[in-house]
């Protein structure tokens, strides 16, 4: 799945690319913003290449600051938010649940 | 400070002294509001009604003898992507346009039960992605000593709505120097402090190991107080420190007798000599109050802009990934839930924010994960251990908060690289999750202010503080 860990930042971003992204990230991008978006990108992962100068073989990554442990509370009942305020904010609340369009593409 | 205003102190001071009442106070800023807010656009929702409500209540119980906390009666403005229950929160997104959250952030509730009165919620660069408040969709903000030029951003609204007169203090939220670079810009004070010092329950999340929320004022004793106000653990967020926020009102005052202040080596290039002039004098004022200078060196410190840039975005897609149409915000209809996705993404938000999840969802995506992402998190590791290094022979260090003043609208809005170089000095601290402050020390170009920067190790927001005010005094 994943290029060996020494692999090199080194852009190989293609219009194809960037439109398999753009699938990923759920953005339905216009032609127009797809080809600014692939030069952009370039220009961006091209300047990103910087770090390719160092020596990271021994130096562990540090996603968080500080190390995050599990935080547990006491296992009460406490009041959670207010249902109707919730689905006052959906775009297509109904019957108290968040309406949704079939997702096999075709209404059922 | 701006002799014009008065600041937070003065405020609680004198509505407590029954020299003035906190409706008093509100309908000043209420004033500036009206007279500058059109030509400004510091604010995307003006609460004028509840304020009002608010500041009568508090007037109400302070005349029958009720205590309402550290704050009553100060007026302050919220960065729009802070919740407030029932109260529109965009974060300047069309994505988000009319949700009215069911719930406050903790900030909000601890400002609410210190007595403050929330005036509004300001325009910021959508979900804080940008250094300019020109990304926002609903406008951009105007530096309000100069309104052809950017405020900074992304809090640009909070900076402004200070620097203008519009709120005694306000809040902020810093990934990568949202709070200090605008601050810097606008000429007031501005805090980002260590992570998990103050809550990010009910900030809307951008970069969430980066992201932390802090204060706005004309004065350092100003921010001392609001950080004592906003910080200390909240069982809400799991990344909060479990430990009180530490007195930070009651170091101003002890000088800096025998610190240790560094001072980069290597200048990264590309600063307004102007600015490095004031950095100088933020030296040599601290050098004359006893404190001695050393240099040091962050080796790294240049290619943290490529480890943010990965880093934001990567985290940034992910929590961006909530904005579906399904429960809230936006939905453009469409024959298939995938298709709904991609259109009301696509229709709600703006090209920065796209840009961003696309670097984020490449950065993380199959077969360039190890070579990006991951990368970049070692990078993190080395400026954390860079400043550990640093720290063995300093107590702070100072740097320019941002290589320019304030620039015109539209300078940079064509190249986002430009952009990102704005934060080559603010970044660091995020990285490594220290903390950090801008304060204004004279101007530079255009007669547009400068800020310098004070850096602290995690939980040196005492030094921190203990510098600004030197400084302060200083300038």
């Amino acid at each position: 799945m994943s290029p060996p860990s020494d692999a090199k930042t080194t852009p190989k971003i293609t219009a194809q690319v960037v439109a398999k992204v753009a699938h990923l990230a759920r953005l339905d991008l216009t032609e127009a913003e797809l080809a600014l978006m692939t030069t952009q990108l370039t220009g961006m992962l091209d300047h990103f290449g910087d770090i390719d100068k160092l020596d990271l073989s021994a130096v562990t990554p540090m996603a968080q600051p500080f190390p995050i442990k599990n935080v547990y509370r006491e296992d009460v009942v406490v009041p959670g938010l207010d249902r109707q305020e919730v689905l006052d904010n959906a775009p297509a609340p109904q019957d108290g649940r968040f309406r949704v369009p079939p997702s096999n593409g075709s209404e059922s | 400070m701006t002799s014009e205003f008065v600041s937070v102190v003065d405020i609680v001071g004198s509505i407590r002294a029954g020299k003035t009442t906190a409706s008093d106070v509100l309908e000043q800023h209420l004033a500036r509001i009206d007279k500058r807010e059109t030509e400004i656009h510091a604010f995307n929702h003006v609460m004028a009604e509840s304020a009002r409500a608010n500041a009568a209540s508090i007037d109400a119980d302070l005349k029958s003898g009720k205590e309402r906390g550290p704050l009553a009666g100060v007026p302050i403005a919220l960065k729009d992507n802070m919740c407030t229950r029932g109260v529109p929160t965009t974060c300047s997104s069309k994505i988000l346009e009319g949700w009215k959250p069911p719930y406050d952030a903790t900030v909000v509730t601890r400002l609410q039960q210190a007595g403050a009165v929330v005036v509004g919620k300001t325009n910021l660069d959508e979900f804080a992605m940008g250094s300019s408040t020109e990304n926002s969709a609903f406008g951009p903000t105007r530096n309000p000593l100069d309104t052809s030029r950017v405020p900074g951003g992304s809090s640009g609204g909070s900076a402004a709505a200070v620097a203008a007169g519009f709120a005694a203090a306000s809040l902020g939220s810093d990934t990568g120097g949202s709070i200090r670079q605008p601050a810097a810009l606008c000429g007031v004070v501005g805090v980002k402090p260590t992570y998990g010092m103050v809550s990010r329950q009910g900030l809307v999340a951008f970069a969430s190991s980066l992201d932390q929320i802090g204060p706005f004022t004309h004065t350092v004793a100003d921010a001392a107080l609001l950080m004592e106000v906003i910080g200390g653990h909240d069982p809400l967020d799991s990344t909060s420190l479990d430990q009180p926020v530490p007195s930070l009102t009651a170091v101003l005052g002890r000088g800096v007798k025998g610190m240790r202040i560094g001072r980069l080596a290597d200048m990264p290039d590309g600063c307004e000599p102007e600015v490095l002039a004031r950095l100088d004098a933020a030296f040599a004022a601290l050098k004359a109050a006893g404190a001695t200078i050393v240099d040091i060196a962050l080796p790294s410190l240049s290619y943290c802009l490529t480890a943010y840039y990965l880093v934001a975005p990567a985290e940034a897609s992910s929590n961006l990934a909530r904005y579906d149409g399904v429960r809230y915000g936006l939905r453009v209809e469409s024959a298939d839930l995938i298709s709904m996705y991609g259109a009301t993404r696509a229709a709600g938000f703006g090209a920065e924010v796209k840009r961003r999840i696309m670097l984020g969802t490449y950065a993380l995506s199959a077969g360039y994960y190890d070579a990006y992402y991951g990368k970049a998190l070692k990078v993190r590791r080395l400026i954390a251990n860079d400043f550990a290094a640093a720290y063995q022979s300093c107590d702070v260090i100072l740097t320019p908060t941002s290589p320019t003043v304030a620039f015109p609208i539209g300078e940079k809005t064509s190249d986002p690289l430009t952009m990102y170089l704005c934060d080559i000095f603010t970044i660091p601290s995020n990285l490594a999750g220290h903390a950090a402050m801008s304060v204004p020390f004279g101007t530079g170009a255009h007669s547009m202010p400068v800020g310098v920067q004070i850096l602290a190790p995690a939980l040196g927001e005492p030094t921190m503080f203990r510098v600004a005010a030197e400084l302060e005094r200083a300038s």
